[in-house]
């Protein structure tokens, strides 16, 4: 293999192990912020404790998010360091765009990030109750702020804006950062991104608690989620309901976030990289109006389908709103590619974005439906005594009661990976999707890799980065389930105490 | 006598020269005596308890510190594209050993009290310990070539691979800085714990102080004779970065422990101004061919980006040191056994 296969594969596979933990640190840092509020508003009125269910979810959620953001952070690092390591030559010609929103994601987001976070973990007892909550804010918005920048790089890299080529210098140049800032894919990317970022959290904190209350009721199969008219929920079990309630609301609404923000996406795309988007479906030649197909056995390069489930009118209006409008084929579109920019192939892998597109859509569907599904399980019944109807059928098989078994274990387990392989399956299909380009229609990918570094070299640094985010997967996973299973932790409230431990930390 | 004009097309390089350098020198004084803390984790520590007062020293800003590195790569991408792709790409096998202990660091610092296992904690303290001597070993030979300057050609890409980087100057770069920010290390540790830690960082500090200062000014002299335009800056600053570690020795002997930590800062910071100053206004000279060297004119990015780039710092840093020295701050007083929770290790309803 050659370093430019290579080197792909390395970024392959440190980008989508880095993004495993960046979705839970931005939306789990944004629910923990919230429980905190939740619990700081409950201590109104002269009640020092406050409702104190919400102060230990917080510091529940808190341990486990810290231990995510570790590996977040430790793999980061290798991100800003890759470019100039392994791309240097697309380093040289982006540098004077691309550059910029990395050093203000920097200034303007990590550090304000990391500088907080620390202030939050050690604060607790040295920090009056508002300001500290302020500081798991400030973390949190540091974390959007970078989600903000660093995808107005990419967007630029899908659709490069407000720059002209310097042929002399050989490089791109920027003469309209507004234009960069304001990119239409950076617009719809950033919030289809946070809301994406936002399911992963919410059924992480809805799963975990799932499987608390699946504990409880081991031990006690009377214990219950539902909610039967004014009778509270047993006191083990009220503060785990509340967050599957919590988790299950973010999951769904940010599922619907995701789904609109993602058909405006579509319908930018089409206008931007129409390659994507007929890759998207395999579509070979233009179609109007154009199906989109569900799913297909058989080749996708036009000449053995074998079957398929085909939705008519579907991929014109993903496209472009219409129902019947035209939808470029690759064939199309691979000859006035030739004629725009030389001979070439300029499709990316047909089978690699059907599928993730695929399947990015459809993990993502499975999740919001288990969101409803845990919506629904902790309910609140005005009329118990109608319980018995209730529950037949479908509804038999989401009843509170059946939250024993095994499978209810893995559908637990199941539930937050499932956002989060869409969010992977999201990045590997526009990213790919892209191919050849580096920079669309300005930088092919295999001009952009170092010329200096050789295959073995990244061969060496593929094998350590692999071996090593391995090990730490195996770390990192034994960590966060026994914290999981260790359960809530004490209700202590914090008091300003100059000698007061520093509990939170090490 | 003509005064030349100074155009902002000329002058802009200049800043972001002095403000890459000043990103390198927060990070070095920052996270040095973190580097510094990490590596005297175990002497100055020594039983667990000891090891968590240490630990709990650079805990509430450790993260934040490493962002300076952070900024300084993205500043460096963003101001002098080129000598961002040259440098990295030409450091490749010593930046992938570097990114390896800045991960391991990382995940040391934060897991290590996170399981109430002796097998668990004394790996971990040792993953603190190398990992926090290897950043600063590297980073130390990698200045050094900076002033050294490496092979490159024509296109600037740097031939020859690892070997390139070590010379005696850049050994002694790396020695150097280690020793430095043991040094460093030791002073912020007598400064912020009490009791035992606080005399067993003294006493390693006192210990580590002259080799630190021989091997600092050895290091900062030689990189003066260098120097180019500003060789009178560097010699001056090299004269106050040692006189600094010197000074720190004394002011630890005689128990000031703020004034020992404000030496070896100097230390730190006149390390990486004497590297700088002595480079200008070359960024990376190339040994082989003349062609190949990276100055802060062919290595620039625009004047319109270098513009938008100036606003934003303008704006972002003077907040930056304000809520980072604000951190600083709250956790002013001194670290003693009263403030460590019972145990720090087992999860659960334990911990309040």
């Amino acid at each position: 293999m050659d370093s430019v296969v290579l080197a792909r594969w390395q970024f392959a596979i440190t980008t989508v192990y880095h993004f495993f933990f960046v979705p839970v640190t931005i939306g789990l840092s944004g629910l923990v912020a919230a429980f905190q509020t939740r619990w700081l508003i409950s201590t109104r009125g002269g009640h020092r404790e406050g409702d104190v269910r919400w102060l230990r979810l917080t510091r529940y959620f808190g341990k486990l998010f810290l231990i995510n953001f570790a590996i977040g952070v430790a793999t980061g690092i290798v991100q800003e360091f890759q470019f100039g390591m392994n791309w240097s030559s697309y380093s040289r010609f982006v540098g004077d765009i691309f550059g910029a929103p990395l050093a203000i994601e920097g200034l303007a987001a990590f550090f304000l990030e990391s500088t907080f976070l620390g202030l939050w973990i050690f604060g607790w007892n040295r920090l009056p109750r508002p300001v500290h909550l302020a500081t798991i804010w400030l973390a949190a918005i540091g974390s959007v702020l970078s989600a903000i920048f660093i995808l107005a790089a990419n967007s630029w890299m899908q659709h490069p804006v407000g720059a002209v080529v310097n042929a002399a210098r050989g490089r791109a140049e920027l003469v309209d950062f507004t234009a960069v800032l304001t990119n239409p894919v950076a617009l719809v990317t950033v919030p289809h991104q946070l809301f994406a970022c936002y399911m992963v959290a919410g059924a992480f904190v809805a799963a975990v608690a799932g499987w608390q209350v699946a504990k409880l009721r081991r031990a006690d199969p009377e214990v219950s989620l539902l909610r039967r008219g004014d009778v509270p929920v047993a006191e083990a079990v009220r503060p785990w309901r509340s967050a599957i309630r919590v988790g299950a609301a973010v999951l769904v609404i940010a599922g619907l976030g995701v789904a609109v923000s993602g058909d405006v996406q579509g319908k930018v795309m089409t206008d931007v990289q129409p390659m994507k988007m007929a890759a998207a479906e395999a579509l070979w030649h233009a179609e109007a109006p154009a199906s989109f197909s569900i799913f297909t056995i058989g080749t996708l390069d036009g000449q053995h389908e074998v079957f398929s489930i085909k939705i008519p009118y579907l991929l014109s209006f993903l496209a472009t709103g219409h129902f019947d409008a035209n939808v470029q084929g690759i064939d199309d579109l691979q000859a006035a590619y030739v004629q725009t920019y030389g001979p070439g192939t300029y499709s990316p892998n047909i089978p690699l974005a059907y599928w993730t597109f695929r399947l990015m859509i459809g993990t993502g569907m499975v999740s919001v439906a288990g969101g409803l599904a845990a919506w629904w399980m902790s309910r609140r019944i005005r009329h118990p005594e109608r319980l018995r109807h209730a529950t037949r059928g479908l509804a038999r098989l989401l009843a509170p009661e059946v939250s024993r078994g095994r499978w209810w274990t893995w559908a637990m387990v199941a539930l937050p990976l499932l956002p989060l392989v869409a969010n992977s399956f999201g990045w590997i299909f526009t990213e790919t999707g892209r191919q050849p380009w580096l920079v669309f229609g300005m930088l092919r990918t295999a001009d952009g890799v170092s010329p200096n570094v050789s295959a073995l070299d990244v061969a060496i640094s593929m094998s350590v980065f692999t071996l090593l985010y391995g090990i730490l997967a195996v770390v990192e996973t034994r960590l966060m389930l026994r914290y999981i299973s260790a359960g809530l932790p004490s209700a202590d409230p914090p008091e300003i105490v100059p000698d007061a431990p520093l509990t939170f930390a090490y | 006598m003509i005064i030349p004009m100074i155009t902002s097309a000329e002058a802009l390089p200049v800043v972001w020269f002095v403000l890459i350098a000043v990103l390198w020198t927060g990070y070095l004084v920052l996270d040095g005596f973190d580097f510094g803390v990490g590596m005297l984790l175990r002497p100055v520590g020594r039983d667990d308890q000891g090891r968590r007062i240490v630990l709990h020293a650079i805990g509430p800003v450790w993260d934040g510190n490493e962002v300076w590195l952070i900024v300084a790569g993205g500043a460096t991408f963003a101001a002098f594209p080129e000598w961002y792709a040259s440098l990295f790409s030409g450091a490749y096998l010593a930046l992938l050993v570097i990114l390896v202990a800045l991960i391991v660091r990382v995940c040391a610092l934060e897991y290590r009290g996170k399981h109430d296992d002796p097998g668990w904690i004394r790996r971990w303290d040792w993953a603190i310990t190398i990992s926090s001597l290897v950043p600063p070993l590297v980073w130390g030979v990698a200045l050094a070539d900076f002033v050294h300057g490496l092979p490159m050609d024509s296109a600037h890409n740097v031939i020859g691979g690892l070997p390139v980087l070590f010379s005696p100057y850049s050994v002694l770069g790396g020695v150097a800085l280690v020793l430095l920010c043991l040094t460093h290390g030791a002073a912020f540790l007598a400064l912020r714990t009490s009791d035992e830690v606080r005399e067993r960082a003294r006493r390693i500090g006192l210990a580590i102080g002259l080799p630190a200062a021989a091997a600092l000014g050895g290091f900062v002299f030689w990189t003066a004779l260098h120097g180019g335009h500003a060789r009178v800056v560097a010699l001056v600053i090299a004269a106050v970065a040692t006189l600094g570690v010197l000074g720190g020795w004394v002011a630890t002997r005689t128990h000031h422990d703020g004034w020992a930590f404000v030496g070896t800062a100097i230390g730190v910071a006149g390390f990486v101004a004497c590297v700088f100053s002595s480079i200008f206004p070359a960024v990376l000279p190339s040994t082989l061919d003349p062609a190949g060297t990276l100055t802060i004119s062919n290595a620039a990015a625009t004047p319109h980006t270098l513009t938008i780039m100036t606003v934003v710092a303008a704006i972002m840093t003077p907040i930056i040191l304000l809520y980072q020295g604000w951190t600083y701050w709250v956790f002013r007083r001194r670290l003693s056994t009263r403030q460590l929770a019972a145990s720090a290790h087992e999860p659960g309803p334990a911990r309040s």
